[in-house]
């Protein structure tokens, strides 16, 4: 109830609340979860996804994350690299997109690096989209060490011939007081730049839609259907975000089936 | 000994217009610097900074626009440290000229004592927070962050780290920092009352060997220490110096159209840098060198850039903020420099009000509007506590006079009948 008094301005948070109980419950609900287009850019881009993505090409995905890259731990269908699948597909028609999720539970990302290029060749994904800094941020790991981390990760995975596309912490604000993530984020920033590997600012991402009364993020007890209902938008972004920066014309793909 | 400490303590009294009349006085108390003493510019920053670092640890909203961090790389930490160092060296170095080496170090430990309990006390109420929203807060999209309440698990391990100034949680970064700070600050002030630039030039050896080698203390549970005093007490030992004559002996440069021009030049560069991190749209603008030179920009070990910003800063506000301005008495700036006066109070509420505000506006309600609300309450809050510890300063200080006896607190406690 408290939800309602929360945060947004009182027109978004009538919006929400209309759209939260309107008529489309029974599918998936479509969320008001609008991003400005400048997060779903990037200056990189992703050459082994555009190469992947023609007429009944396949596009693998792996995604490498921490808890917060799914809502429970049994259940993956609702979490958003489930999600991104569904969407890509949607919007890739004639592609078999595959997205696969190696889950790395309370792993630092120093302690993830050096599996990553490893992982890579096994499993020959176009696309690592590892999200990361969320446990570093909780175990205040030295930036630098967490910078170093990211670095070699990184530099790894590209070698072992995969695009990579880092996803940052998630905007908690019920927790700020307790995990400050301002310098992980900014190490993000720098290495995604160094290596030219676009970054999905999930963190600016969801702050926005709690700003803008999409979402009630400081819920005490949303229950289940709130974190579903991010993790559809997560997905959402994610696929607009991936065919932006990889310049893949969607278009084109529905002429030549 | 006084020979050599006489001309460059010498300085620092001739930065308060009204220090000699101040000084005849008898019956002013040594122990309390009479206020029209104080440069009340240092004051009127430090209340402001201590404003900005309240409204800093609040979340994100419309007044953390008007808080320097957002139009430089340095924020209000700098100034704080900065003018910590300058009053704590301008106080106790005349406590140490005055009563001696010895008598002015116990000062200070008293000192350092008072901030140690401050910062347990916080640490209490922080807890109080933290318990409280674990036993409330149950939402699915955030099971890994609220690991952080882990801790709660082990109390025994994280009292007693607490205590030993290791664990600390965010927010609470600036006390530790000051605590260490001040228990270096005899041995800082005694070698700087005999060899000023020495001690400069030892403290930025220290920091660049820090650099070198990475030196740094630990945190608990992991981590370091997110403002690193090998680093920082830079600012904080060149804050004494300045206070012991330098400010005066660094006036020509000061005063020169280059150094200006440098200033403006390089305020300018870092606003259009922090310009680009608020809008990306602009971010392709900046060199990709100057980024890999630049970045990270890095406050634990306090960056040269974030240091250099300070300094420009500080320059600029000298040159074109004197000291004997009238504004600064004015009624408009009084409640800024009141709170510059009782920093430590000042601070500690500062950091009470800001876990109390974000308690407010998480639990209760919330939204722009009552955000700025929270800020501006939290403000007048600071500032009309600054006010009562100056009037009961003010009332203390006349009863001591007519008693002929230094009014301590410490006899509250003592008289035993």
């Amino acid at each position: 109830m408290t939800s309602l008094l929360h945060r947004p301005p009182w027109r978004y948070a009538l919006l929400s609340l209309l759209l939260a109980t309107g008529p489309a419950q029974a599918e998936p609900p479509k969320q008001a979860c609008e991003v400005p287009a400048y997060l779903l850019t990037s200056e990189s881009s992703l050459p082994k996804v555009k190469a992947a993505v023609k007429p009944d090409g396949k596009l693998n995905i792996l995604v490498i994350g921490s808890r917060s890259s799914v809502i429970g731990l049994s259940d993956h269908s609702a979490a958003y690299p489930t999600r991104l699948q569904a969407y890509l597909s949607e919007k890739l028609p004639g592609v078999a997109v595959d997205v696969a999720l190696e889950l790395q539970v309370k792993k630092t990302a120093e302690e993830m690096a050096p599996t990553l290029g490893k992982l890579v060749e096994d499993r020959k994904p176009d696309l690592v989209i590892w999200q990361t800094g969320t446990v570093d941020a909780m175990r205040q790991v030295d930036g630098d060490d967490f910078r170093n981390a990211l670095d070699d990760g990184v530099a790894a995975m590209q070698k072992a011939g995969t695009d990579v596309i880092l996803m940052n912490l998630q905007y908690s604000p019920r927790t700020e007081t307790m995990i400050s993530g301002s310098a992980y984020l900014d190490n993000m920033r720098v290495v995604a730049q160094q290596h030219d590997a676009p970054l999905f600012d999930r963190f600016a991402i969801m702050r926005q839609w709690n700003e803008n009364g999409d979402f009630d993020l400081f819920s005490p007890a949303p229950g289940m259907e709130l974190a579903k209902r991010v993790h559809d938008c997560l997905g959402r972004a994610l696929s607009s975000f991936v065919i932006e920066t990889a310049h893949i014309k969607t278009a084109d793909l529905r002429i030549q089936r | 000994m006084t020979s050599v400490a006489d001309p460059i303590a010498g300085p620092a009294h001739a930065d308060a217009p009204a220090s000699s009349a101040a000084a005849t006085r008898a019956e002013a108390p040594p122990t309390i610097t009479a206020v029209n003493e104080r440069e009340l510019r240092l004051d009127l920053f430090r209340g402001l900074a201590l404003w900005l670092i309240f409204i800093d640890h609040l979340p994100q909203n419309l007044l953390t626009w008007l808080t320097i961090r957002n139009y430089g790389f340095s924020d209000a930490t700098e100034i704080f440290i900065f003018i910590s160092g300058y009053t704590a060296a301008f106080v106790y170095g005349r406590a140490m000229q005055e009563q001696g080496t010895v008598v002015a170090s116990a000062r200070i430990f008293k000192r350092v004592w008072q901030i140690y309990v401050a910062h347990v006390f916080l640490f209490t109420i922080f807890l109080a927070e933290i318990s409280y929203v674990a036993t409330r807060f149950q939402n699915p999209l955030y099971t890994e962050e609220m690991g952080i309440l882990d801790f709660l698990k082990e109390p025994d391990v994280t009292i007693v780290q607490a205590l030993l100034l290791r664990f600390r949680p965010v927010n609470m970064d600036v006390l530790p920092l000051y605590i260490v700070l001040m228990l270096f600050l005899p041995l800082i002030l005694w070698l700087m009352r005999r060899r000023a630039d020495l001690t400069l030039g030892l403290s930025v050896l220290l920091y660049a060997l820090t650099w070198e080698f990475d030196w740094h203390l630990t945190a608990y549970p992991n981590g370091s220490w997110a403002f690193n005093p090998f680093a920082w007490q830079l600012l904080f030992v060149f804050g004494a110096w300045c206070a012991l004559g330098g400010a005066k002996r660094m006036e020509r440069i000061l005063n020169s159209p280059i150094t200006l021009w440098i200033c403006v030049a390089y305020l300018l560069g870092a606003f259009w840098v922090t310009l680009t991190w608020h809008i990306p749209q602009i971010h392709h603008l900046l060199p990709k060198l100057l980024e890999q030179w630049m970045y990270p920009i890095n406050k634990p070990d306090l960056d040269v850039l974030r240091f250099a910003h300070f300094l420009a800063l500080a320059a600029l506000t000298v040159r074109f903020l004197p000291k004997d301005w009238p504004g600064l008495k004015s009624i408009w700036l009084r409640p800024m420099v009141l709170c510059g006066q009782h920093s430590l109070e000042i601070f500690c509420i500062g950091v009470f009000l800001a876990f109390a505000g974000q308690f407010f506006l998480g639990e209760i309600a919330g939204g722009a509007i009552m955000h700025g609300l929270v800020s501006l309450i939290g403000i007048v809050i600071m500032s009309t506590a600054a006010w009562v510890f100056s009037w009961y300063k003010r009332v203390t200080a006349k009863g001591g006079a007519r008693a002929k006896k230094t009014p301590d607190a410490d006899l509250a406690g003592g008289e035993v009948r």
